[in-house]
Formats: structure tokens, C-alpha cells, sequence
């Protein structure tokens, strides 16, 4: 059915060669680049659960009153 | 500052973790039933009580209603927190809950009455297959909705894991669900032989990434740091974790077709990615065990930890465990036996099971704002799970081991040394009797964690909307200066966008040759479409589940030429619509029983099974010989299997029901002469016709002339 639509496309072979080089270099680039951030940063995103718990507390308390 | 004052909605979650619960402990019994029927198989009471339907039942049930119910209970209860905000639409929250109720109800409706597409793990038919569809864009549309009004800027770790699962789920499931319809309860995949093959174990191994993998890390990334409250060991290593998994995953499904009739680069495809997954998935583990260092003396003291911790060792474990199955030496050993059963054992009660439990354990006390009922309970729950997934993981490792080197064991003549198959299931018997006691030992430390858990939940009162404050979202002026991925943290779109991407490109390298590149299925002109009767037989063949018990894929081992005839080729498949190879041996493959034993031997067997092969696992199908096979449909079927480029001759609709009679009559004709009275019109003899067409389309003149010797 559609197969027949995607043979049409001339040298479609090619995509997934190209494709799976760009994600390749794009991982790599990723890795060193991660290696890169600031400590700062990113201790400020991994306490992002941790955010916004006093009011949490607070507000439990209010309603057990 | 303006600080905004909203509630979290808990009541959701509650009812998830109640269906989380009630459907785990459904899935596991029917799993405990299986097992014991596979011991003694007069425990098959009845014909939709028989292994071949409750085993869809078992893996649909732990699947889509334990672990399923279990994703959205931590999804719902996590995601309000993270984007500090209540979730988009409470109609839109009650209508997934019910809506999902509705739909595992009715796959327990359908299946054990043997409504099923014949394809694993996707076996619902297509109006249910339409409800996933919608219950799932529901989904979406909640998540994205919270999402988009949320209170914090950045998406955490969990919440990239959850888009993740959402948007590539609904891919597969659709493209895995392309069937047409021949009537409400019956359709037939739009792929045939090695595409639908390959399109299935896309679907199925991906089930495994986006459904049981990528939620319950993201749920792993949340509940853990809160557990253990310590933040996440590295969110770099987080960052690398998520996109290198969502990419690769989906790369590897091939690996569960290696040595079967599919083209070597697919097969080599599917290896080389599957290796490279152990990375992202071990750098993962790693993340989570890593997040409790400095906290071991709270592993000792915390229920919800230990299960936590078994939970990531098992994810270790099993993502260990799959890239070594997945090289082709190991795979040749594993695959078809009771190996795989004891892997995906560890990853559903070692990795799924564990961690809702320490969820369930953390959520139901905080929820409830009280302590947990009995942490002597929960130790207690602790080790019968631990207990039962080793006795249940263990005895089937060795029984996959014996099993598999028995089959392929020659004498130094060079046969066979154990040729009869049963010989081979009676010797890991006993390893069957302990899997049972494993589920038993698992199935009550769940039903203690109930009355924990009820316990619990009677002694506090429940916080049903729970108050939360935070300051709304302010546009910003000017981006800040930051890294790049925080960028894209900031941009659920976005991020949806790249991870579709992500992982729609390692689907089309997979699929888009095999349906376009007509070389990867040479044809083979002698192999002709089923007739009417056979096509019917194969129907009766689906909906007893055969293919969760019998293979029909012959590899190219001098152990499986010997055993079982020409290795399968993928040209033979040409016209099955769905795909049979199956993935697991329980009984001898049957790719080539064509002609090798008469009619009659069937008849006896189907009725009787201990007749032909005393001590087979298999049931006995009395009620085919009782049951008319249904003529109605035939001209449909005809007409769909037309429409999917099976080439029937013009107006052959018309004139199938006449063939049908014919074909049934011979094969009555013939039982008759062996002293066996049938009446034509009996379902046995549709499957008859079907079991003895297996394979025997390719088989040379002569060899053919031997057969219907034998056969007419």
C-alpha cells in the first residue's frame, strides 16, 4: 500500500546513513559539552523537587486546623 | 512577588494506586494460573480458561493495568508538584482514569473469549485498539495542558521522561495497530510475514522502552530524591541519560528476530545498537543508586528505599542481561526458551513491581498525612518479593539453559539425541513447580502491602485537595544567559518536537527499507496464498493464542534443520497477515508440520492430546469437533486479505464458501477412512487444513507427492 508512495522518493537509501552520522556527532558534542556546565547551575535544577516545600508544609498544616 | 494560591489534586492519584493495586494483583494471579496450567494442563478448565488466551490476558494485565495504572498514579501525583500547578482539567483527569478502567475491563472481556489479533502484547482488536488511542491523546492533552501552566520554568529530569513516553507510545501504537477490519471483533494487520514482524517487535520492544522504561525512570528521578531526600546524583549525567536512551532504544528491536528469516543488515542493526544501549541505561542505574550515597544507613531503616534500591539493581540487571541476549552467539541459545521468560521476569517484578511498591509505600502515608500502618509488614513484603523473584528468575534460567542445549545435543553418530520435544519439557519440570512457588511467595507479599497499605489509609484522614502556594510565572524580558539545555528545559514544546525526532529516526531506518526495498523479501513463486478453509483454521489458530506456545520460525541450525525441516525463508510469509513466528517453544515449532503426520493424528491429538503424546503440556481442544466454523465471514475475509495485496483471483469472494465445502469434504472424506466421523463443517477441520499447509508450499515435487501419499 503506502511502500509504494516512500519508493517513489528518489535515493531515499541516503537518509539513514545521514541521519545516523548527525546523531552520532550530535551525542558526542553533547557529552563534552555537558562536561562543560557550570556546578552551580545545575545543583539549582536537580533541587527543582525540593523547591516550594516549605509552603507545601505550611499549607498541610493549615488544613489538619 | 505575586504568589498564587492553588491545590493539588489527590483524590487521582488515590484512585490510580487502588487500580494500580487491584489490577496487579488480577495480573499476577491469572500469571500464577499459567504457570500451575503449564505443571498439569487438565488445569486449562475450560476453552477460554486454556493457557493460549489467559496468556495475552496475563502480559496485557501486568503491562497495561498494573504497570500502566501504576505510571499515571506517579505521573499525576509528580507532575502537579514539578510544574507546581494542578493538573490542566479534573473532567480530563477522571475521563483517563475511567476511560482506562473501561479499556482493561474489556481486554478482560474479549481475550479469554479469544478476540484477539494474533499479534503479542498487542492482541486487543481494533475498537479497543481505537479507545487506547483516544483515552492516550486524553492523556497528552492533560499533561501538556499542566504543562503549559505551570509555575516553575524549568522542566525537571522526570517530566522530559514523561514526554517522552507519551508522544512515542502513541506513535507505535498506531503504526503497530494498522489493521482493516472484517467485523467488529476481527481484523487483519495491514503487514505481512517480515514486515509485520519487524514492525511487531519494533512495537514490542519499544513497549518495553516507552511504557515500562521511560515513565517509571521518570518516576525514578522523582521519588527517589524525594525518598532518600538528597537531590539526584548528577543532572549532567541525567541529560545524556535521557537523550541517549530515547534515541537508541528504538533502534533495537530487531534483536528480537535475530537468526529469523530477516535480512542480515537489519539483524546486524538491531545488535550493534542494542550493545550501545547498555550505556545510556547503566548511566541511569548508576544516576539512581548514586543519589542514595551517603544515605545507606536510610536503606536499612526505609521500607520504601529497599524496594527502591532492588528495584534499580534489577533495572541493572535486566539492562545488563538484554544487550547480551541481543549478540547473536548468546541469542541462539536464548531465544524460544524459558531464558527470555526469566529476563523479562526481572525487569516487570524486579524493576516495575519493586518500584510501585516503594511509591505506593512513600505515597499512601503522605497522601493519608500519617506513618506507615507496619514497617515490620512492609520488611516482611520486602522479602517475599525478593524471595520470589529469585525463585522465580533462577529455575527458569536453568530451565531455558537445559532446555535449549538438550535441543540442540547430537550423538556421536550425529542425530538427534532427545528427538521427541517432550522429552525436553519433562526434564526442566521441576523447574516449573519452583517458578510456581516464586509468583506465590510474590503474590502474598502484595497482598500484605494491601492490608498495609488499607491499614495505613484507615488510620489517617485524607488529603483529598491538597493547598500549595507559589508565585505565577512571569514573562521574561530577556533571555538569561545560559547553557543550551536550559533552554530547551524551559520549552515542553519543543522538547516534545526533538524527542519525536529522537526516536522517529531510528524507527524509519528500521522500517522504511524493509517496506520499500524489494531485494529484503525475495519471492518465492511457489508459495500460494491460503485457501478458504486454511485462511479459517489460521483464524481458529490466532484466537486459541497457538503462538504463545508454538514457534514458526524455523533458524538456520543444523539442530533446527534436523529437528524440524528447511530452514524458514522470508519469502514464505509473504501472505501472513499477521506474522506467527511466536517468540517462545513450549511446544515443538511448526513451521514445517505440513504433511508430517495424517489427518487423523491431528483429529486425536486436538481432542485428546494425551493420546498422541503422553505427558504434553499442551490442552485438548474437544469443542473444535463440536463448534461450526462460521461461514458468514468468509467472503469478508476474502475481500480484506484482496485489499491487502493478497492475490486472489477477481469476483474469488463469490466462489470461496464452494472451495471451502470442497477442501472440508476431502479432509472429512479422509478421516472417515480412518474410522473418524466429522461432521465438514466442524472448526477442527479448518485447522486441520491449515495445520497441514504449514510449510509444505516450498518443499520439492517429489517430496510433496510423499506427503499427499501420505496425507489423502
Amino acid at each position: 500500500m503506502f511502500k509504494n508512495y516512500l519508493q517513489s522518493i528518489d535515493g531515499i537509501e541516503i537518509y539513514p546513513i545521514i541521519s545516523l552520522v548527525v546523531f552520532f556527532l550530535f551525542f558526542i558534542i553533547m557529552t563534552i559539552y555537558v562536561i562543560g556546565l557550570k556546578k552551580r547551575d545545575m545543583s539549582l535544577l536537580s533541587n527543582i523537587p525540593f523547591t516550594g516545600e516549605d509552603e507545601f508544609k505550611t499549607s498541610i498544616q493549615k488544613q489538619n486546623k | 512577588m505575586n504568589v498564587e494560591k492553588f491545590s493539588y489534586d489527590n483524590k487521582i492519584v488515590k484512585y490510580f494506586a487502588v487500580a494500580t493495586v487491584l489490577w496487579g494483583m488480577v495480573g499476577m494471579l491469572v500469571g500464577i494460573i499459567i504457570a500451575i496450567q503449564l505443571i498439569d494442563p487438565a488445569y486449562n478448565a475450560a476453552s477460554y480458561l486454556s493457557f493460549g488466551r489467559l496468556r495475552p490476558l496475563h502480559t496485557n494485565a501486568v503491562i497495561f493495568a498494573f504497570v500502566g495504572n501504576g505510571m499515571f498514579m506517579g505521573v499525576y501525583y509528580s507532575l502537579q508538584r514539578l510544574m507546581k500547578a494542578r493538573m490542566f482539567s479534573d473532567t480530563l483527569s477522571w475521563l483517563h482514569f475511567w476511560g482506562w478502567q473501561l479499556i482493561i475491563v474489556l481486554a478482560a472481556l474479549t481475550l479469554p473469549f479469544g478476540i484477539s489479533s494474533g499479534k503479542e502484547y498487542a492482541e486487543l482488536e481494533w475498537p479497543i485498539d481505537i479507545m487506547i488511542a483516544l483515552v492516550w491523546v486524553i492523556f497528552t492533552v492533560n499533561m501538556f495542558g499542566t504543562i503549559f501552566k505551570r509555575r516553575e520554568r524549568h522542566l525537571y529530569v522526570a517530566v522530559w521522561f514523561y514526554i517522552a513516553t507519551v508522544i512515542t507510545v502513541a506513535v507505535l501504537h498506531i503504526v503497530n495497530s494498522l489493521a482493516i477490519p472484517v467485523s467488529l471483533f476481527k481484523s487483519y494487520s495491514v503487514f505481512a510475514g517480515v514486515q509485520d514482524a519487524l514492525v511487531q517487535w519494533w512495537y514490542g520492544h519499544n513497549a518495553v522502552a516507552f511504557f515500562l522504561t521511560t515513565p517509571f525512570l521518570g518516576l525514578m528521578y522523582y521519588f527517589i530524591p524525594k525518598a532518600a531526600n538528597r537531590p539526584v546524583y548528577s543532572y549532567r549525567l541525567s541529560i545524556i541519560h535521557f537523550w541517549a536512551l530515547i534515541f537508541i532504544y528504538i533502534w533495537a528491536g530487531p534483536h528480537h528476530l535475530l537468526y529469523n528469516a530477516l535480512p542480515d543488515w537489519a539483524q546486524s542493526l538491531g545488535v550493534v545498537f542494542s550493545v550501545m544501549l547498555i550505556a545510556p541505561s547503566w548511566g541511569g542505574m548508576i544516576n539512581g543508586l548514586l543519589t542514595l550515597r551517603g544515605a545507606w544507613d536510610k536503606v536499612r531503616e526505609s521500607p520504601v528505599l529497599k524496594f527502591m534500591v532492588v528495584a534499580i539493581t534489577a533495572y541493572g540487571m535486566a539492562t545488563f542481561e538484554g544487550p547480551m541476549l541481543s549478540l547473536k552467539n548468546v541469542n541462539a541459545i536464548a531465544h524460544f526458551t524459558d531464558w527470555i521468560v526469566a529476563h523479562v521476569h526481572v525487569g516487570g517484578l524486579g524493576w516495575n513491581g519493586m518500584l510501585t511498591f516503594g511509591i505506593l509505600y512513600w505515597l499512601v502515608p503522605k497522601m493519608y498525612n500519617t506513618n506507615l500502618y507496619s514497617k515490620k509488614l512492609a520488611g516482611f513484603h520486602f522479602w517475599a518479593a525478593t524471595l520470589g523473584i529469585i525463585f522465580y528468575a533462577v529455575p527458569m534460567y536453568w530451565a531455558g539453559f537445559t532446555q535449549s542445549l538438550m535441543w540442540k545435543e547430537f550423538t556421536a553418530e550425529g542425530v538427534l539425541r532427545y528427538p521427541n520435544f517432550l522429552e525436553t519439557v519433562i526434564q526442566i519440570m521441576p523447574m516449573y513447580k519452583l517458578r510456581v512457588l516464586g509468583g506465590i511467595l510474590y503474590f502474598i507479599g502484595a497482598g500484605v502491602m494491601i492490608y498495609n497499605l488499607v491499614k495505613t489509609a484507615k488510620a489517617g484522614s485524607f488529603v483529598s485537595q491538597e493547598g500549595a502556594e507559589a508565585p505565577a510565572l512571569t514573562k521574561l524580558v530577556k533571555e538569561p544567559k545560559g547553557h543550551w539545555h536550559r533552554w530547551i528545559e524551559r520549552r515542553p514544546a519543543q522538547l516534545m518536537f526533538w524527542s519525536l525526532i529522537a526516536i522517529l529516526i531510528g524507527g524509519l531506518v528500521e522500517l522504511v527499507p524493509m517496506m520499500t526495498v524489494k531485494s529484503n523479501v525475495p519471492v518465492i513463486s511457489s508459495v500460494k496464498p491460503y485457501t478458504p478453509l486454511e485462511l479459517h483454521g489460521r483464524d481458529i489458530y490466532l484466537r486459541e493464542g497457538c503462538y504463545t506456545c508454538h514457534s514458526q520460525m524455523i533458524r538456520p541450525f543444523r539442530s533446527e534443520t534436523e529437528r524440524y525441516g528447511e530452514y524458514s525463508k522470508a519469502g514464505e510469509f509473504v501472505y501472513d497477515h499477521p506474522f506467527q513466528w511466536g517468540s517462545k517453544r513450549n511446544g515443538p515449532d511448526l513451521a514445517r508440520v505440513g504433511g508430517k503426520y495424517p489427518n487423523s493424528w491431528h483429529y486425536n491429538h486436538m481432542i485428546d492430546v494425551e493420546t498422541m503424546s503422553p505427558g504434553s503440556l499442551m490442552p485438548s481442544y474437544p469443542f473444535l469437533a463440536e463448534d461450526n466454523l462460521d461461514l458468514s465471514t468468509t467472503a469478508d475475509k476474502i475481500r480484506v486479505m484482496k485489499k491487502l495485496g493478497v492475490p486472489y483471483s477477481e469476483g474469488y469472494e463469490s466462489k470461496a464458501v464452494d472451495d471451502l465445502k470442497a477442501q472440508a469434504k476431502a479432509i472429512a472424506d479422509d478421516l472417515e477412512s480412518t474410522g473418524i466421523k466429522v461432521d465438514q463443517g466442524k472448526e477442527i477441520i479448518a485447522l486441520i487444513a491449515y495445520l497441514q499447509k504449514l510449510g509444505v508450499d516450498i518443499r520439492s515435487d517429489q517430496e510433496k507427492k510423499l506427503t499427499q501419499n501420505v496425507n489423502r
